[in-house]
């Protein structure tokens, strides 16, 4: 477990930043809260030239509620999200995810947009972002650019992110009508990767779904967004039927892989109760939230 | 002289760990904390492949790197006659590989640097041109016709076997089972664990150039065996060579072997004049260094018309890995594990065991287990419960039928134990008190009603632990004492001296309480010194829950010695006779008047300054203690478990363990002890397991795929004690550090089968995981 050579910057400014990959980007790698890119250095997986530190470059970590729609800053880690306590009625998903996030270690120095940028299919916040409908805004010398989450996970460990880029912040609309959301998590122990994982987001209007996004975690090459399940249940009263049906649409969107975690036709099944199960337990929680 | 009273200390008193000071204020001493003036570094280039000939080894662009010292191959070691070493099972194993590798992670080259980082970049410029060869990753696979040959490094060795080995009485099981009333069979794996201690194994290798003494840190159980086995190895006198074992971070049977690694960096400082560092790696351990079961293992159990056990008849197969290195009385092919009868009076028993060559690592060492008995009770134990889930009788009932008696103590067993003591009924019943266990069953009728699933798992074991003695039990022929050695200083104070070696189970704490209580000097007051081969007696060390057995009686019995010399100071001090003196704990007085009465400190002070005519002055001794037979600890473990029928998730919900490991020195270490091990068995029943692919390569490498539980996901443990006594130990206690991981894993997938025996599950593998359940479930129309 020891990293061969590199050289570290940390700039102060993003502008600094971005000049430092816009010169040096092919062989750099940004580091933020290094809870995946140094076990990779150590194992020595990944042997960058430079590391880029983005720990000193203010305002990274604001997390800002605005007209019902959230910014994260690129720097907020996984603790500030569970500890965030406006969460838990306005983007519960995000405050249920949070605490399935590797262990409080982790958490407490990992990122959410390191996460994301790291763009592991097995990550949990990808597939919160997708079930959201975030987008990402990449910054770089040439300027800034916002690209939807359900773009960014181009292949495994592979973002669309250039190499003169940085991502600076998370952008999460607000929903529509009344909303709810959970992450369910299958993982051999605490910290571990998951097995399988699905966000949901519902979002209703007059007793019929006006939105549901249905992400996917480690089930597919990347996370990947379950839209065909989401659609069908838009303009629905969510029975459940109609919940069945969504949760078969889901399983069959999901294209997991034979792994020491288990079979892939287990997994998709798994994504089938989940789904089911966190759709039941939204419509239930938004009926107790009416009466 | 005044006499500042004191606590004592003595056994049964939970008193508080004396180390733990030094750990939790990060002021102990580990092997990596050590830095000697002009130490190197040494890294190891491991095997890529499970299988493969060496064809060529290019080490030119290493040499040449910044910081390289030296780069050591199997033919350099080979000009020493150093690339082959003998293992503790009687087998060779190449420190560095000269012909083939046998194993992914095996051993190939050695890079010695000013730093680690340096020695590390040199590796990867290390070129080894490999042919790759098919890999072997079960004993079936070994056995097979045609199968490539592993070993052929070894003359006469045509085959993958290894040995066969067998206990019991082949004809009397074969007649019990001809006249059975039902025989229950049941196959399993009980799969590749690894000890995973926290601290990885490691050396700091001195050679003196000046006066040829090796001083060697290292981290090992047993530093006195391990000097003996070095001096054979290397040729090197055993007077010139010391070895320390300074604190030691968990070893759990993973650091009583001798490793490469340790022979290259101690022939490097010999070559070079100056001390060399090596330090394992997180991979490194889990890949390379003594793993523990991987035994494939069939059990029947023939029961009479009473439903009373009458035969037991076990074979198995072990898969051993690339080299024999078990580390395990030399006797003992299969270790203990023909303890496989456990708790049940069983009349007629026969077990053959067969060891074969696989292209993993290896090194079967007994990881928190006294040599394989946790195969032997996990057997016993599952096929027990299934034994009454097919005849449709309580777990508990039938286990209360086929007991061992208290009255039938001292037992033989069928295989050729001798149990000390056991109350197996009054643990059993313990528990099932505590537990709730009638409720608990009404409680899993109404839930199957509903369709739920939930199981109540049993497992009643017994251990056989803290060998020798020495005429049955050695280790490369050295019998399996162990010693103590206790001085008194003039004030009062005291030094132990132990053969045995602590990795965290608390020596420096019980065995002061030992002496506490047999020579009456405050716990506190004892310090007691071990792991230094230099200023300790000679033992075997510590492993298979052996040093209170062993090293504890000595303790107690060298008391006794320093006590009776202190009856006579005590005599000369108040002018009397010895057999008119009265003792009590840290005082002698005289018959009827206990006024008259000197402490053992002046005792002591008078040893070095008022003797009676004669008398040799001091008070100290030692004892080389070798036990007349092993001690039996049992217990029972009783767990409630609920399935999740979506998922396969198994929940425990509850774990009550009762213990009996006789008399207990520290209840709280005990108890510690039983804590750690359940959890321990969580894991192995539930997560852990060191898997191969078919090409050998090995996927528990790491923490991520190597799944050791923590507090997060394990239960609540529930632990109670019944208290008998061994006859034969000097202060009636038995080993206990390992009861838990040898008893547990049974109960949880006791449970799990339980839960699922209505559906027709029979058996799932540990570790049982999810997706395992959930096929289990779905192939009989399961889900949700």
């Amino acid at each position: 477990m020891f990293p061969g050579s590199f050289d570290y910057r940390a700039p102060t400014t993003l502008d600094e930043a971005t000049t430092v990959l816009s010169e040096r980007g092919e062989e750099a790698k940004v580091l933020a809260g290094g809870q995946s890119l140094i076990p990779l250095l150590k194992l020595r997986l990944a042997s960058p030239a430079l590391l880029v530190d983005i720990g000193r470059i203010p305002g990274l970590d604001r997390i800002e509620l605005r007209d019902g729609g959230l910014t994260i800053g690129a720097r907020v880690r996984h603790a500030d999200l569970e500890r965030d306590r406006r969460l838990a009625t306005t983007f519960a998903l995000l405050a249920e995810t949070a605490p399935w996030v590797s262990d409080p270690l982790v958490r407490n120095l990992g990122t959410v947009g390191g996460s994301l940028c790291h763009a592991d299919p097995a990550g949990d916040w990808g597939s919160v972002m997708l079930a959201l409908g975030a987008e990402l805004v990449l910054r770089s010398r040439a300027g800034e650019r916002v690209v939807q989450a359900s773009s960014f996970f181009v292949a495994p460990f592979e973002p669309a992110l250039r190499p003169d880029e940085l991502l600076t912040e998370i952008r999460i609309p607000a929903p529509r009508g009344r909303s709810a959301g959970t992450y369910l998590k299958l993982e051999r122990k605490v910290g571990d990767f998951a097995t399988v994982g699905v966000a949901l987001q519902l979002e209703m209007t007059d007793g019929h779904v006006a939105r549901c996004g249905i992400g996917l975690t480690a089930v597919a090459p990347t996370n990947r967004e379950a839209t065909e399940a989401g659609a069908a249940l838009v303009g629905k009263e969510l029975t459940d039927e109609a919940i069945a049906k969504a949760a078969q649409l889901a399983a069959a969107a999901a294209d997991p892989r034979d792994d020491i975690r288990g079979p892939a036709d287990y997994k998709r099944d798994v994504v089938r109760v989940f789904v089911q199960r966190g759709l039941r337990t939204l419509r239930r929680s938004l009926e107790e939230a009416r009466s | 002289m005044s006499v500042e009273v004191r606590p004592l200390g003595g056994i049964g008193e939970s008193v508080k760990r004396k180390e733990d000071a030094r750990f939790l204020r990060g002021k102990g001493n580990y092997l990596d904390d050590l830095t000697l003036p002009g130490m190197l570094h040494m890294a190891i280039l491991r095997s890529p492949h499970a299988h493969a000939r060496i064809r060529a080894i290019d080490t030119s662009m290493a040499q040449a790197a910044p910081g390289v010292v030296a780069v050591v191959t199997g033919e350099l070691l080979a000009q020493h006659k150093l690339a082959w070493m003998p293992t503790l099972s009687g087998d060779t194993q190449a420190v560095l590989a000269t012909d083939k590798v046998r194993f992914q992670g095996q051993e190939v080259a050695c890079v010695v640097a000013e730093t680690r980082y340096q020695a590390e970049d040199a590796l990867q410029l290390i070129d080894v041109d490999y042919e790759v060869l098919p890999a072997i990753t079960s004993p079936q696979q070994a056995m097979a016709e045609g199968a490539p040959l592993i070993r052929d490094d070894k003359q006469g060795q045509q085959d993958n076997h290894i040995y066969h080995w067998e206990a019991g009485d082949r004809e009397a099981t074969d007649r019990a089972f001809a006249s059975a009333a039902k025989v229950v069979r049941l196959t399993t794996h009980y799969p590749r664990s690894h000890p995973a201690p926290l601290e990885t194994c490691g050396i700091v290798a001195d050679v003196n150039p000046a006066t040829g003494k090796a001083t060697l840190y290292m981290t090992s159980q047993a530093p006195h065996a391990i000097r003996t086995v070095f001096s054979l190895v290397a040729g090197l006198p055993e007077h010139q060579i010391r070895i320390i074992a300074p604190d030691i971070g968990g070893g759990f049977g993973n650091k009583v072997p001798v490793y490469p690694g340790y022979v290259v960096a101690t022939a490097a400082s010999l070559l070079l004049g100056r001390p060399v560092k090596w330090v394992e790696d997180r991979t490194e351990n889990l890949i390379s260094t003594g793993f523990a079961r991987d035994f494939h293992m069939t059990g029947e159990l023939a029961l009479d018309h009473d439903n009373r056990m009458i035969g037991l008849r076990v074979s198995l197969l072990s898969d051993n890995g690339a080299f024999y290195a078990d580390a395990q009385p030399s006797k003992f092919r299969a270790g203990l594990f023909h303890i496989v009868t456990g708790s049940y009076d069983i009349p007629a028993a026969h077990v053959t065991a067969d060891g074969y060559y696989t292209n993993k690592a290896p090194g079967g060492v007994a990881y928190r287990c006294s040599f394989r008995v946790t195969e032997a009770s996990f057997l016993i134990e599952r096929l027990v419960t299934n034994a009454a889930l097919e005849l449709g009788i309580d777990q508990t009932e039938l286990r209360l039928r086929n007991f061992i008696r208290p009255e039938q103590f001292p037992y033989r067993s069928a295989t050729g134990w001798v149990y000390d003591s056991g109350d197996y009924q009054r643990a059993m019943r313990l528990a099932m008190e505590k537990l709730g266990y009638e409720d608990l069953r009404r409680e899993q009728a109404e839930r199957r009603a509903r369709g739920e699933l939930m199981g109540i798992g049993v497992a009643s074991f017994t251990e056989v632990v803290g060998a020798g003695h020495g005429a049955e039990f050695d280790i490369m022929g050295l019998r399996m004492f162990d010693s103590a050695e206790l001085r008194v200083h003039p004030t009062g104070k005291a030094v132990l001296k132990l053969g045995v070696k602590t990795q965290g189970q608390g020596h420096e704490t019980t065995f002061a309480q030992i002496v506490a209580q047999e020579l009456g000097i405050p716990a506190a007051d004892v310090e007691v010194q071990h792991g230094d081969t230099d200023n300790t007696p000679y033992g075997l060390g510590t492993y298979a829950s052996r040093s209170t057995p062993t090293a504890g009686a000595a303790t107690a019995v060298v008391s006794r010695k320093l006590r009776d010399k202190a009856r006579k100071l005590a005599a000369h001090l108040l002018e009397a006779a010895e057999e008119d003196l009265e003792w009590e704990r840290g005082r002698f007085f005289v018959r009827g008047s206990p006024e008259r009465a000197k402490t053992i400190q002046e005792v002591a002070f008078a040893a070095y300054t008022n003797l009676p005519e004669g008398m040799e002055p001091g008070l100290e001794g030692v004892t080389y203690y070798d036990p007349p037979n092993m001690t039996f600890p049992f217990g029972t473990y009783m767990v409630v478990a609920d399935v999740d029928r979506g998922t396969g998730q198994v929940k425990v919900r509850r774990v009550v363990a009762v213990d009996d490991c006789g008399v207990r020195i520290n209840p709280m270490i005990v108890e510690g002890q039983i804590q750690g091990g359940l959890c321990e068995g969580w894991g192995i029943a539930f997560t852990e397991q060191i898997t191969f692919d078919p090409d050998g390569n090995c996927i528990g490498s790491n923490f991520t795929d190597y799944l050791l539980p923590t507090a997060w996901e394990t239960p609540e443990f529930e632990t109670y004690a019944t208290v008998t006594p061994s006859p034969h130990h000097p202060l009636g206690a038995k080993g206990v550090g390992e009861s838990a991981t040898v008893g547990s894993p049974a109960a949880y997938v006791n449970a799990v089968i339980d839960a699922l025996w209505p559906l027709g599950v029979t058996n799932i593998d540990m570790p049982v995981t999810p997706d395992k359940v959930w096929a289990a479930l779905r192939a009989r129309g399961v889900g949700e």
